[in-house]
């Protein structure tokens, strides 16, 4: 066989199968979602009680300075223009400007973003990196009643670091690891050293949360039929529960990966805090409370539109994963 | 329900009064005790500790500013001298209130939100469940971020903020609740007794959807504890003077430095007050959904410690099996054969010493009612049963090797060529996340040490052999593509990746359309004879054995109480049961105006079994000694060795009308 007498009909496999209109369907909500997110953002300086440019600039500024910035931002314009010229912006990359910072929103988040990103990425790998072994063991371990103890311990321990807050887990390890024993940096970004406790923080929890998920789906998928069926072919244990049960137990993981990754997203507001870490959480705080509007509007629609590609991602991992949830879905 | 309900068959809402029963099944365990009683401290505190120490809290020590802990002062001072241990006491009525007030915005939000869809019309709620679902995607930390900006900074605000930001997760509960509740049947009659939209959601949705909900409340009072915790800590929420465990937190991490405890102990008061909540919720939802999950029985398991010193026996007088009684070698050799569950503390029998014999290349059927033991017989000599089934035997040989020996690996090493088995439900049986050639394939791969290439091909030829129209095409789709019948198939043809000598199918055609079940059985039988294997078959169809298989083994309550030649099932068998089962049957000549024929009475539970013959309750010729003693299955004086019966009274002779006993009308009275 040759390798384009496979591709072929490969392709035609994926055109005539479910994957288009799957895929389609998960754009249009991806569109809608991005929508309404766009149009919050941009109701935000409408939604906020009073003048925001005298908020923002506070009780002395002078009434030119405030009629100078409402026209810079259109806010004497009719509401629909101003959503018009707020929605074309966006399509040119144009965000605004800071009131605060006098930059940029654009310029700002850009440079801030990439350390975002960099924590939620390495708290998410470990996080899966952990939990999903852990749990997949557990279950193995535990299935049909055994070790009982295994699993009391397990899940006493799994609640308890579930409901310990990302923040003050940061708070505890800067005061162990930085103030009592001087391991690490309390603050700041100085290299892979500063990572480990806003890493360590924000995957704990989740790591724990999805471990005890991992293991219900595995003793789940442990009892199903098509186990039986792998175990009655002869194959190794390990084959079983690698090839057969751990794909079948990761799609409902998923979904709930994709909760968590997206809590590892709000999270990182939080932990950013404690460690005066340089991304986007300290920037939105500082905005919030300084009622730098348009600051708080860009960060809201990054932080969203990352929410939302996370799930899109994550639906269309299910489906690469569990073929059945293509059709499903309606 | 009012006594005029009676005269319509009015399903009542099953959830009266289980709210109680909930704390009480709660409070029976040492966990739920705590978990109960910590919620109950962490609320005594939020009520009396400003009472208290609210004075004391506020008051500074200028000759003590940001010291460690002191006698004095436990957990320290603060920079201007306050205790914070104090401070943190304090603290537990606004950050428990304002979590709770959260709580309640979400709730009350949810439900209003929730319930929409069902009382108004079906496009408005159409658009709101969109709007949640699209709401639902943000996590609820984020949106109460997003929404504090519009409610603005401050205690008040933040706690709007994080409620509404809470609302559509808590609608997105009530739709699906009340989805899962609308489905039942006491809605739906309801609905026939035509009782208004309104008035179906107050009196039977909304109290049956109660305790999720609460439970979920609860989860998420933890949540929003620690969230508000979160928002005061980063300077949105609580602003000072006013003073919550986020924000002394804020201020200890200022000092952190100086003094540590001045962080952790808010932090700590945290993650104390929320793992109250938390468990308290956890272990409400456990009571709720639990799985009763038996424990191994203290007691031994009866008679596996003369199997096991058997099994390391090496000469066993039984053994001397080697020859077969018409001089074909005997593949399958199982005696005695006992499978056990833990029940309620005790070891309980469905399988109970099953003799069962297979020459090469012979067709063995084995009928019997759900629930007789027949599966998991079949499973026991596959060697496919797992804890907490307990498996014994006397002996348990299949091609001269004795499997109870053999360790893990052995077995699988033994039996991966030469022992196939092929399950009830094609749909459940193959893996739905694997596509069917692969599957077929990888047998090739773990046991041949095929390439993947050449397995493959060679799954492709094998689902071809078991006729699966366009082979190449369809060994790239995944089991829900394909039909039941192909599924079936497939299943059959994985058994014969291998060379088996022996097939153990189990109810290989129950779970199939008839027309599809007699192609299978053909492919079955057309398969085994080209590989010249023995048949194994399980089923409860005992015309399907008769038309497959040279012998049959009648199987009742966990044990074989008639083992005959095909021929003789025919001429008569000799047990009443087996007897019954024939009559049962429906052939052409049976009139179409009489109620099909059928055995009276349900075969005992293995629990139930009280020592005598398990037929004689259901049994037409059943004496006292049948009730007392339990019949040993042997060979009767006028049958040949060939054919064993367990029966004190056996019969004889062509079965008739009267090897149906006939159903009591009394009791066919009350079963309606």
């Amino acid at each position: 066989m040759s390798s384009t007498a496979i591709d072929a009909p490969a392709a035609d496999r994926f055109l005539s199968g479910p994957w288009p209109r799957f895929l389609g369907r998960r754009l249009l909500r991806l569109l809608v979602s991005l929508w309404v997110l766009v149009t919050f953002s941009f109701l935000i300086v409408h939604l906020v009680p009073g003048d925001p440019v005298r908020a923002a600039l506070g009780a002395r500024a002078s009434a030119t300075s405030v009629a100078e910035w409402e026209a810079r931002l259109g806010l004497n314009d009719p509401l629909l223009t101003q959503y018009g010229d707020y929605v074309s912006g966006l399509f040119q990359g144009r965000l605004g400007e800071s009131l605060q910072l006098r930059l940029p929103v654009w310029d700002v988040i850009s440079e801030r973003l990439p350390n975002t990103l960099q924590l939620v990425a390495l708290a998410f790998l470990l996080c899966v990196l952990v939990a999903v072994p852990l749990g997949a063991l557990l279950a193995i371990r535990t299935q049909n009643g055994r070790h009982r103890g295994s699993e009391l311990g397990f899940t006493a321990g799994a609640v308890v670091l579930t409901t310990i807050p990302d923040f003050c887990l940061a708070v505890g390890l800067v005061a162990l690891l930085g103030v009592s024993l001087e391991l690490l940096p309390v603050a700041g970004d100085s290299g892979a050293s500063s990572l480990v406790i806003p890493v360590l923080a924000l995957a704990v929890g989740p790591a724990a949360a999805l471990a005890r998920i991992v293991r219900v789906e595995m003793l789940g998928v442990l009892g199903q039929d098509y186990v039986r069926t792998a175990r009655a072919k002869r194959l190794p244990p390990r084959r079983v529960y690698l090839r057969h049960a751990l794909p079948n137990a990761l799609t409902a993981t998923l979904t709930v990966g994709g909760l968590i990754l997206t809590s590892l997203i709000a999270g990182t507001v939080l932990v950013e805090n404690v460690i005066a870490w340089p991304g986007l959480g300290p920037t939105l705080v500082r905005s919030i409370i300084a009622k730098d509007y348009p600051m708080v509007q860009g960060i809201v629609l990054v932080y969203g539109t990352l929410v939302l590609l996370v799930n899109l991602l994550v639906d269309v991992a299910l489906a690469l994963v569990d073929p059945r949830s293509t059709v499903r879905e309606s | 329900m009012s006594a005029t309900n009676l005269a319509t068959p009015v399903l009542t809402s099953p959830s009266r009064g289980r709210g109680r029963g909930l704390l009480r099944t709660l409070l029976g365990t040492p966990l739920g005790i705590a978990a109960v009683t910590s919620v109950a401290i962490v609320l005594l505190l939020a009520l009396l500790a400003p009472v208290i120490w609210g004075d004391a809290a506020d008051a500074y020590h200028t000759d003590a500013l940001r010291q460690g802990p002191s006698a004095e002062h436990l957990a320290g001072t603060d920079s201007l001298g306050r205790d914070i241990l104090l401070r943190v006491l304090v603290a537990t009525r606004l950050s428990v209130g304002l979590a709770l007030g959260a709580t309640a915005i979400a709730v009350v939000l949810g439900l209003l939100l929730g319930t929409l869809p069902a009382v108004a019309g079906r496009r408005v709620g159409r658009l709101v469940a969109a709007a949640i679902d699209v709401a639902v995607a943000f996590p609820a930390l984020l949106l109460a971020i997003f929404f504090a900006v519009i409610f603005g900074v401050g205690e008040v605000g933040t706690m709007v903020a994080l409620g509404v930001a809470g609302g559509p997760w808590f609608a997105r509960l009530t739709l699906t609740l009340s989805a899962s509740v609308a489905a039942r049947d006491f809605v739906a009659a309801a609905r026939v007794n035509g009782v208004s939209r309104g008035r179906i959601l107050l009196r039977h949705v909304l109290p049956n959807i109660g305790e999720p909900l609460a439970i979920n409340a609860t989860l998420g009072a933890a949540l929003n504890l620690l969230a508000f915790a979160g928002l005061s800590f980063l300077g949105i929420g609580v602003q000072a003077p006013s003073y919550d465990w986020g924000r002394l937190l804020n201020e200890g991490l200022n000092g952190i430095y100086v003094n540590p405890w001045a962080a952790i102990a808010p932090g700590v008061a945290i993650v104390l007050a929320g793992l109250a909540f938390n468990l308290t919720g956890e272990l409400a939802a456990q009571v709720i959904g639990r799985r009763t999950r038996e424990k191994a029985p203290r007691e031994p398991l009866p008679g596996i410690a003369g199997a096991a010193a058997s099994a390391t026996a090496p000469a066993l007088p039984v053994a001397t099996h080697g020859g077969g009684d018409d001089g074909r070698e005997t593949l399958l050799d199982v005696r005695d054969l006992w499978v056990r569950f833990p029940s309620a503390g005790r070891w309980v029998a469905p399988v109970r010493g099953v003799d069962l014999r297979l020459h090469a290349g012979e067709s063995v059927g084995v009928v019997g009612e759900s629930g007789s033991g027949k599966s998991l017989t079949a499973l026991a000599i596959a060697q496919l049963l797992q804890e907490p089934a307990a498996v014994s035997s006397q002996t348990l040989r299949f091609d001269g090797r004795d499997l109870r020996a053999s360790s893990a690996r052995q077995t699988r090493a033994a039996l991966a060529d030469s022992l196939a088995m092929i399950f009830q439900d094609p749909m459940s049986s193959l893996n739905p996340a694997m596509r069917v050639g692969p599957q077929l394939a990888e047998v090739a791969t773990a046991h041949h040490g095929a390439s993947r290439r050449s397995a493959l091909a060679q799954a492709v030829e094998q689902l071809a052999a078991v006729r699966i129209p366009d082979p190449e095409r369809r060994a790239h789709q995944y089991p829900h593509e394909f039909s039941g019948g192909m599924r079936q198939r497939a299943m059959i043809g994985i058994g014969l990746m291998g060379t088996p000598r022996l097939l153990i199918a189990d109810e290989p055609t129950t779970a199939l359309d008839v027309t599809v079940q007699r192609q299978v059985l053909e492919l079955l039988s057309a398969v085994r004879a080209e590989a010249d294997s023995a048949l194994l078959l399980i089923s409860h169809d005992i015309a399907v054995v008769a038309g497959m298989c040279e012998r049959v083994v009648v199987m009742y309550a966990g044990v074989v109480v008639e083992d005959l030649p095909v021929a003789e099932l025919l001429a008569g068998p000799r047990h009443p049961y087996t007897r019954a089962l024939l009559a049962a049957l429906p052939d052409m000549e049976t009139p179409r105006e009489r109620p099909l024929a059928t055995i009276p009475g349900r075969p005992p539970a293995p629990a139930e079994l009280t020592g005598g013959c398990p037929f004689a309750a259901r049994c037409a010729f059943a004496s006292d000694r049948c009730r007392e003693q339990e019949p040993p299955l042997a060979s009767l004086a006028d049958t040949g060795a060939g054919h064993r019966v367990a029966c004190w009274h056996p019969q004889a002779g062509a079965v008739g009308a009267a090897d149906v006993k006939s159903e009591p009308e009394t009791e066919t009275e009350a079963q309606r």
